[in-house]
């Protein structure tokens, strides 16, 4: 599920994260004044071209803005009642060519390379009370524990569906969850038992 | 900040991504209105966490989500979702969650269920609902009284939510007590 994030290595893959990233900043930002349509449509092009060079795969890429259509039917046609058609009209295109550029670094940067660009500035926050292993851990207890939930929450419901013709009653998400958080206190122990050490390096008073 | 804590606080983390990409599951919704359980997870977060690290553990998720984990309702995720015009919504679980907590902290001497209602709706439909239209505001450049047509088709799904999240924080707290931050 998750790897399906990530397109097949391409070009775009082999720019460094940071550049990337910066090149989307500025894009963006260039973008926000733009009220003209036609430039919208050129900017719109380009980002199409780029997602056909990726392939079939980039043009499965695009069914993920489905979930946003009815949004942007909503505000495209508020804006055109009031403002006219051509208002409509650039505000959805402004967001469309926002939504591709940015997916364009998520599918082609991994998560490990973003976190990379992001460890100096999460360093800066340390005396903020951020600790970058700490960030880590969490990271990655988060991407293993989604698995393991989905896995455990479909196991409980196809218990109940073979049980009963009726739909899944939110009883039983209440048992998940209660069971979930019982779960987390037992990874909790054995991340102690195995001498995880969250405190920081430097002694300090102990915090409860 | 000790392990069981951060441990807790990814796993509300992954339990909102994971009630947002089972869709329709619970919620016995009106057919026609696009809901999921997702926000379900973030007043959750405040409930049973507290202010301070239900908001972490959304600030998480949203951190995650960030970095292209496709973990948003509708399997959305990557740097995209900070330019969409629901993005009011998504950064809005932040102090949706943080209030959410707050309630419950403040409505001790309440049962649970009434408690986690009450903290429901003010966390996750009156600062989410506010945080939501802000955004809708500026990103879609539309009017109070437009952003809040829009976005009021959702509300009675997410009334029925809050009663789920009662229901759910109930339920829980009487399974396992040490459930819910500062009742057991």
């Amino acid at each position: 599920m998750i790897a399906d994030s990530l397109a097949p290595p391409n070009w775009l893959s082999r720019v460094p994260a940071g550049v990337k990233l910066a090149a989307l900043a500025l894009f963006s930002v260039a973008l926000v004044p733009v009220d003209d349509w036609r430039i919208l449509a050129a900017a719109l092009l380009a980002l199409g071209a780029i997602y056909a060079g990726f392939g079939r795969y980039g043009l499965t890429r695009l069914k993920l803005l489905r979930p946003l259509l009815p949004l942007l039917v909503v505000i495209g046609g508020v804006q055109a009642l009031s403002q006219g058609f051509e208002a409509g009209a650039v505000i959805v295109m402004r967001l469309v060519a926002m939504l591709l550029a940015a997916d364009l670094v998520s599918m082609t940067t991994t998560m490990g390379a973003l976190m990379e660009v992001l460890a100096p500035p999460l360093r800066l926050l340390r005396p903020l009370g951020v600790n970058p292993r700490k960030m880590s851990l969490a990271v990655a207890l988060v991407m293993r524990f989604v698995p393991v939930l989905m896995t455990r929450w479909r196991a409980r419901e196809e218990a109940w569906k073979a049980r009963s013709s009726r739909r899944v009653p939110v009883r039983l998400v209440a048992a998940f969850f209660a069971e979930s958080l019982q779960l987390a206190d037992r990874v909790a122990e054995a991340l102690d038992a195995r001498g995880f050490d969250t405190a920081p390096v430097t002694p300090r008073p102990p915090r409860r | 900040m000790e392990s069981r804590t951060i441990v807790r606080i990814a796993l509300i983390a992954a339990v909102i991504a994971v009630l947002g990409l089972l869709p329709g599951v619970v919620l016995p919704i009106a057919a026609g209105v696009p809901v999921t359980a997702q926000t379900l997870g973030v007043m959750l977060a405040g409930i049973v966490l507290g202010p301070r690290h239900g908001a972490l553990a959304v600030l998480l998720f949203i951190f995650v989500v960030l970095l292209g984990a496709p973990l948003l309702s509708g399997g959305r995720g990557g740097l995209g979702v900070l330019f969409g015009p629901s993005v009011g919504f998504l950064i809005g679980f932040v102090p949706a969650a943080f209030v959410t907590g707050l309630l419950m902290q403040r409505l001790k001497h309440l049962p649970v269920f009434a408690a986690a209602l009450i903290a429901a709706i003010g966390g996750g439909i009156v600062v989410e609902y506010a945080c939501g239209i802000v955004g809708l505001m500026a990103v879609a450049r539309m009017s109070v009284v437009q952003a809040l047509i829009a976005t009021a088709v959702f509300i009675p799904g997410d009334l029925l939510k809050a009663l789920a999240t009662a229901f759910v924080a109930e339920a829980s707290f009487r399974a396992y007590p040490a459930a819910i931050a500062g009742r057991a």
